[in-house]
């Protein structure tokens, strides 16, 4: 935009001015805007979460079998990774603030590359499940398999839930390369940087989920098929 | 005129000389709205000629022209456009794009690109749901709310309006979050939220429902599309699922849902009494906290559409209790509004008469769904004629009319032509007797109980749907007459000036009208209420060309 934006005045009655707030170069109407779209996934995870609830609660000892069936040590390490990804995120986004932008795209990069290493962590654990004959529409998760109600509650829920939050990860891919192409163009600058501070908080959303999701679907079964009693 | 935006045309990308492209492309928030207003009403007319072919397939007992099946399919195309294609979006997406900016003062809302955006989602998701009529297994025939496990298990092309209601739902989402911002952001100095019209209050609680309740019902549908193509177990209790569960989560947006299309009906009800009665409208606060303790409320109350599914008694009383408790800031405002008029210079134009109109035909909606929030008589009337009747005098009395009544108020504003008020006022009457007339008798039948959703009924019935049958066609006769009006208004009609009504709220002080790109010619200090009026005039004078108050 060749056109440098200048607020308007408005003037009250006694002569006195006002900026007046437009719709560009409103930095915390985005930050605002984009808060409120994170709220908008906690629901949309959090009705899942309560279906969860919901059929943990009548099948519970089923739930813990399946969750001890899941590979902890994956999902583990998956955690770890993404929480490292977030740290690498929030200092790039420091970085940015600093004004070494070499450093935040750097910094983008290390993320990207945890975000990646998830994924194919993700996928050996599904192909792991799927050799097991459980996977969607496959095997023991048909609907005249004799595998126990609560087991297949669980893992649907279980494939709908990860392969939604996967889904998230891959969008975030695509964020960041966005978010790179337009750092490089200049468009995302030190004084600039609406659009690195949303795609932050972005994937602080997708951490937060699966910090929420580990627990619920790895660690209830983590005693052994007893759930620890 | 200082002009904030890179070039004349608007566009969300590059310049286009057309005019067509232009359009397509605008990011423009009150052209937005005129087209969202073209593709709903375009949809709207297919459901009321899908409603008509109904009325007429029950004009006598037995088949006459649609087997049950059809007749299924007829009623969810009917229910699906009414409820996601034309009526949830309606009013915020019509009028809050084109007036509610205009109304704080604002050059645009937040995002105007993504408002843009928002639009051809809106489009794309009217386009899903409509292409299963054209395939070979055919529209849905679940009724709007895809009740599992049925929708799980039909033969018909169910996923195409489950991921259709999934986009309008992401559409909605975005126009309640870009409104949200622009409320927050853009109001022009000095304007609090004490300040606000109401209209804006009423977009403020709407845009607040679309944003949190959306999402539920949109993961809801995923799941029931992940149960029913990718076999997971959730609603069918063939896989241990729960189907009550699918309802809880589906009203849990569904109900505040129609929150979501009355509140901002009533803020443009809120506007038009103080317009018309030429006094400052009554308890102005009491009428704002209303809309955010409904939209509150409502959210609460999702459980009475659960009455005979099977749910605890004890929750059942909660719910029953609930839904009574949410009638209290509705009654509020019906009483603020005809406290309004008392005393008023009340001046019977068209849009003051499709008012006065809902004042009664949604007193008679809210006070029938205030009758079936009781638990025992619920029992009696679930699923009958009298839900049905219920919901469509406060859904289309209230709701619809009030958007009509809104096209005819801000008519002048949009085109900056007036229609014909004679002409206007009899296509008011055909549409009130014939919605009277189409509605009424429902109650009736219902409470002696004709279920509602079939295509076939006992003889004694016959009396209340050859009545409804006549109501039928005044009603739609009246909605053909209105639209001709408004067309001849569009056309032919006079200039109608910048403020044909005396009205006080900022979007009757522009410069010129139909309003110029970039709203007021600069943004006004406001240090008024949005309605003063003294002995019958508008308090308020601007000089256009400064925007400084001149009183």
């Amino acid at each position: 935009m060749s056109h440098e934006y200048v607020p308007e005045i408005a003037t009250d009655r006694d002569g006195k001015q006002h900026e007046v707030q437009g719709w560009q170069d409103d930095f915390y109407g985005g930050k605002l805007g984009f808060w409120l779209f994170m709220f908008t996934e906690v629901l949309m995870f959090g009705a899942m979460f309560m279906a969860l609830s919901y059929y943990n609660t009548l099948h519970p000892q089923e739930f813990l079998d399946a969750s001890a069936s899941l590979n902890r040590l994956l999902g583990g390490i998956n955690t770890v990774i993404l929480l490292i990804s977030a740290l690498t995120m929030g200092l790039g986004l420091l970085k940015m603030r600093t004004g070494d932008v070499k450093g935040a795209k750097l910094m983008i990069w290390v993320t990207m590359l945890l975000a990646v290493a998830f994924l194919v962590i993700k996928g050996f654990e599904w192909r792991a499940e799927y050799h097991h004959g459980v996977f969607l529409m496959h095997d023991k998760l048909l609907a005249d398999s004799s595998f126990p109600l609560g087991e297949k509650l669980f893992f649907g829920l279980y494939f709908t839930m990860t392969g939604l939050h996967g889904f998230h990860i891959i969008i975030g891919i695509g964020l960041m390369l966005w978010l790179l192409k337009r750092i490089n163009a200049e468009k995302v600058r030190p004084d600039h940087h609406i659009l690195h501070w949303n795609i932050a908080l972005y994937w602080d959303i997708v951490h937060l989920i699966w910090v929420f999701v580990f627990p619920y679907y790895y660690m209830i079964g983590a005693g052994g098929a007893t759930g620890g009693h | 005129m200082s002009k904030t935006y890179f070039d004349e045309t608007h566009c969300a990308y590059g310049h286009p000389k057309s005019k067509f492209m232009q359009w397509m492309l605008t990011i423009d928030h009150k052209r937005i709205g005129i087209m969202y207003a073209a593709v709903m009403f375009f949809y709207f007319f297919i459901a009321l000629g899908t409603a008509f072919m109904m009325r007429l397939e029950l004009l006598a007992p037995g088949a006459q022209f649609l087997d049950g099946d059809s007749f299924n399919q007829a009623f969810t195309l009917h229910g699906v456009i009414m409820i996601f294609l034309f009526i949830v979006p309606g009013i915020p997406a019509i009028f809050g794009n084109i007036v509610m900016p205009l109304m704080i003062g604002a050059k645009d809302v937040s995002f105007p690109k993504l408002n843009w955006f928002t639009f051809w989602l809106y489009v794309v998701g009217t386009l899903v749901a409509m292409a299963s009529l054209f395939t070979d297994a055919g529209f849905a025939d679940t009724g709007w709310t895809f009740y599992a496990p049925y929708s799980i298990t039909t033969g018909t092309n169910v996923i195409f309006t489950l991921v259709a209601a999934f986009i309008l739902g992401m559409a909605s989402i975005l126009t309640g979050l870009n409104f949200l911002v622009t409320i927050h952001r853009l109001r022009a100095p000095g304007m609090d939220f004490w300040k606000m019209p109401l209209f804006v209050w009423g977009i403020y609680a709407t845009a607040w429902i679309q944003l949190l309740a959306t999402p539920v019902v949109g993961i809801t549908l995923i799941l029931a599309v992940m149960e029913k193509y990718f076999g997971i177990g959730i609603f069918d209790p063939a896989k241990g699922g729960d189907p009550v569960l699918f309802e809880h989560l589906f009203w849990i947006y569904s109900h505040p849902a129609v929150y979501l299309m009355i509140l901002p009906a009533f803020g443009i009800m809120s506007e038009i009494i103080p317009t018309f009665s030429r006094r400052e409208i009554f308890g102005y606060r009491a009428i704002a906290i209303s809309s955010a303790s409904i939209a509150g409320i409502g959210y609460l109350v999702w459980g009475h559409h659960l009455y005979t599914s099977g749910m605890a008694d004890t929750a059942k009383v909660v719910f029953s209790f609930l839904t009574f408790f949410v009638a209290i800031p509705t009654g509020i405002k019906f009483y603020d509004w005809i406290a309004t008029m008392y005393k008023g210079k009340i001046i019977l134009s068209t849009p003051m008469l499709w008012a006065l109109g809902t004042i009664i035909t949604f007193t008679i909606g809210g006070l029938t769904g205030v009758t079936i929030a009781m638990i025992g008589v619920d029992i009696h009337l679930q699923d009958t004629y009298y839900t049905v009747a219920h919901f469509h005098y406060a859904m289309l009395g209230g709701v619809a009319f009030l958007l009509f009544a809104g096209m005819h108020y801000w008519f002048p504003l949009v085109t900056g032509k007036m229609y014909n008020e004679a002409h206007a006022k009899i296509a008011f009457y055909l549409n009130f007797v014939g919605f009277n007339l189409l509605w009424f008798p429902m109650f009736i039948a219902g409470y002696y109980g004709m279920p509602r959703r079939y295509f076939d009924y006992l003889p004694e019935f016959q009396i209340y749907h050859q009545v409804s049958f006549a109501g039928a066609v005044l009603f739609i006769s009246g909605v053909i007459y209105m639209f001709v009006v408004f067309y001849k208004g569009w056309t032919k009609g006079e200039a109608s000036g910048t403020n044909p009504w005396n009205a006080t709220t900022l979007e009757w002080h522009l410069p010129t009208s139909p309003a110029p790109l970039e709203n007021h010619t600069k943004v006004p200090y406001v240090d008024f209420n949005p309605y003063e009026y003294h002995h019958g005039q508008p308090v308020v004078k601007f000089d256009y060309k400064t925007m400084q108050r001149i009183d």
